[in-house]
């Protein structure tokens, strides 16, 4: 275990370090972003761009440019923004972490939830309506846009029936879970079912095929052999053998909505998550922020394969080793 | 004991496929004694594992059709409900199946398999199971019984999860064990030991034994009566004994041939059947086997009747009635 564990940070070491590399060079590969251009502001003369690359170090060569970004970024952690002058990256971030975790933690749970269950019970129930009625609920999902989604789903709890109906749903953003737990969860509510419903649309649809798939295993038959009830071996077996493309499947998912892939949704709900943080540094060519969002999303990524590749051992027999 | 254990009358399988109906099995009928071992051969493709998991019950396909008579212990198989089935599935009539590579679900270890077996059945506890299946697996040579069986199916070699597999079925002592080739799979030398190992607890538990195979060479090592089926027919039956001494199906010829034999010299070419084994789905009329038939002549085109003696040995050839022809 402990072996593992330092494999892995290993890894995200050698990963973060190629990343950061990649970006900055891209960065200042870019035409036309001059930064210190940008952080002395429009029209500044020659003297203050001298000043500003002295204070930012842009004027020297581009290994130690690099080396000094990493320091204040993860040493002195006070890298500031290239375009908000002042703004520190750190707080940003830290403030966004929690948000797109709560965000992506409880849509993951709604959609795994509803995934194993009607795709399950659609996978049981091949002979009857239910099944059909279930790939139906599941093309929906996966064909409703999130944007759109949001929106409607807006229109409706934020806009008319707010007065009514939806008096409890809280404004629009995200109230941090120290600050309010029932005002987090409520604020939460519908970012969360929003942003599941497309991922349960898809994972009812590949858990259905996967198990009818693994039905026509051998080892199915073995058990029918052996007098195992359908719903037994649909459980036990069946089932059970999904989970191991499920939490493969999951991985890839998760990995990237922590990263940043739930913008979408976060712009539509106001929270200030990392997606949207990504989105504007990337707009602004705000490279100090860029790099700090683009650590985070590798290095989340990097530990959400370590829990999965864990996970897979756990219930996946096969791939532990002695 | 009077009663057969197993009789199958006019068994017949077909399935509708969008090529047109495959007749996997047609008009079967056969019977086991108690403590008896038939052998059922014939070419991949015969019939031999849809007509067992006909018996069985545990052909799913909506486009199956089965008729006809399965009497086990007096009562007809098919007329059952999959409920009433599932009671005898596993603890009367046990099932071998020929990889054992695939035939356990990879997650669960030795011990649980015949752990769920016996518990389908019988009201065990777990501790008990988990000693009665270390017994098991000790009786089926397994070395180490008592470590191996937390192990899972990935770390046993396949001739060892064979050996688990039977241990498996044999555990509520059924009365009738169906092997499908169990032995396919598996090395030469892993072959015998297998078959060996089935003789020994046909001994011990006075199990009859159906074998199903395609090796001529395994019915010899095990079964005392034989059963050959070529396209979904019985094209002869009688006793291993006669059947070696005297085989009356120019196709049983055939197969007896394709098997290296002792008493044959060393240098002597194997001889193969010629030809494909005939599709299901565009069956020559008459005898299927005529268009591969050295022997075959214009009578060949309606189908020959089964020709058999009082105890139901005998073949479908028209060589029978008719004798050598000009
Ligand atoms: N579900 C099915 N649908 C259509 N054809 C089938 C089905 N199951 C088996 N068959 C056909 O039945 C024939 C006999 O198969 P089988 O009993 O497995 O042969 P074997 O003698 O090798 O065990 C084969 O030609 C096979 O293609
Ligand atoms: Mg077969």
């Amino acid at each position: 275990m402990t072996r593992f564990i330092l494999k892995r940070l290993a890894a995200a070491v050698f990963v973060l370090v190629s990343i950061s590399i990649l970006v900055f060079l891209i960065f200042f590969a870019t035409p036309g972003v001059d930064p210190a251009a940008r952080i002395a502001g429009r029209n500044a003369d020659q003297l203050t761009l001298q000043q500003v690359r002295a204070t930012f170090d842009l004027d020297k060569p581009i290994h130690i440019r690099y080396v000094s970004m990493m320091k204040h970024l993860f040493i002195d952690r006070d890298l500031t923004s290239y375009v908000n002058r002042g703004a520190e990256v750190w707080p940003q971030l830290t403030q966004a972490i929690p948000a797109t975790l709560s965000l992506v933690f409880g849509a993951a749970l709604i959609w795994l939830v509803l995934g194993l269950a009607l795709g399950i019970t659609a996978a049981g129930a091949r002979k009857s309506w239910i099944d059909p009625a279930i790939g139906i609920i599941g093309i929906v999902g996966v064909s409703l846009p999130v944007y759109w989604l949001g929106e409607v789903v807006n229109l409706i709890t934020q806009g008319r029936l707010h007065a009514t109906l939806f008096r409890w749903v809280p404004p629009l953003g995200y109230v941090p879970f120290t600050q309010s737990p029932s005002g987090w969860f409520l604020a939460l509510l519908f970012p969360w079912l929003t942003l599941s419903i497309l991922y349960a649309g898809i994972y009812i649809r590949v858990i259905r095929s996967e198990i009818v798939g693994l039905m026509q295993e051998d080892y199915i038959k073995t058990e029918r052999a052996k007098g195992a009830g359908e719903k037994r071996i649909l459980i036990k077996h069946a089932s059970r053998m999904s989970l191991i493309t499920v939490v493969s499947l999951f991985g890839l998912d998760f990995g990237a909505l922590v990263g940043g892939s739930a913008l979408l949704t976060e712009v539509v709900f106001g929270i200030q998550g990392v997606g949207r943080l990504t989105f504007t540094a990337l707009q602004n060519f705000d490279l100090p922020l860029i790099m700090a969002t683009v650590m985070y999303a590798a290095f989340f990524i990097v530990i959400a394969n370590a829990i999965v590749d864990l996970v897979y051992a756990w219930i996946d027999p096969r791939v532990r080793r002695g | 004991m009077a009663e057969k254990l197993l009789e199958v009358k006019n068994l017949c399988v077909s399935f509708k496929t969008r090529k047109g109906i495959v007749r996997a099995v047609n008009n079967l009928s056969f019977s086991i004694n108690h403590g008896e071992v038939l052998g059922i051969v014939g070419e991949s493709g015969s019939g031999k594992s849809v007509s067992m998991s006909a018996v069985m019950g545990l052909i799913k396909d909506e486009n199956a059709e089965i008729t006809g008579e399965v009497f086990f212990n007096g009562e007809d198989l098919l007329k059952k409900s999959d409920e009433e089935l599932r009671a005898i599935r596993g603890k009367d009539i046990a099932m071998v199946f020929q990889d054992p590579m695939t035939a356990l679900t990879p997650v669960y270890t030795i011990g649980w398999h015949i752990r769920e077996q016996l518990q389908l059945h019988s009201d065990i506890s777990d501790k008990a199971a988990r000693e009665r299946a270390i017994e098991l697996l000790e009786e089926v040579g397994i070395p180490d019984p008592a470590k191996r069986v937390d192990q899972y199916p990935h770390e046993f070699s396949g001739g060892m999860r064979q050996r688990a597999i039977i241990a498996m079925a044999l555990s509520l002592n059924p009365k009738l064990l169906i092997a499908d080739e169990p032995t396919t799979a598996l090395d030469v030398t892993i072959q015998a030991q297998i078959l060996d190992l089935l003789e020994r607890l046909r001994k011990t538990y006075n199990s009859s034994i159906i074998i199903i195979t395609h090796d001529m060479g395994v019915v010899s090592e095990l079964s005392s009566e034989v059963l050959v089926m070529y396209a979904g027919r019985m094209v002869e039956r009688s006793t291993k004994s006669s059947l070696f001494a005297n085989p009356q199906h120019p196709y049983t010829k055939g197969l007896m041939n394709s098997v290296p034999r002792v008493d044959r010299a060393r240098t002597s070419r194997l001889e193969t059947i010629s030809g494909q084994p005939a599709s299901l789905l565009n069956l020559p009329s008459g005898c299927a086997f005529r268009t591969r038939c050295p022997s075959a002549h214009v009578a060949c085109t309606e189908q020959p009747a089964f020709i058999s003696d009082s105890n139901g040995y005998g073949a479908a050839c028209f060589l029978l009635t008719q004798g050598a022809r000009s």
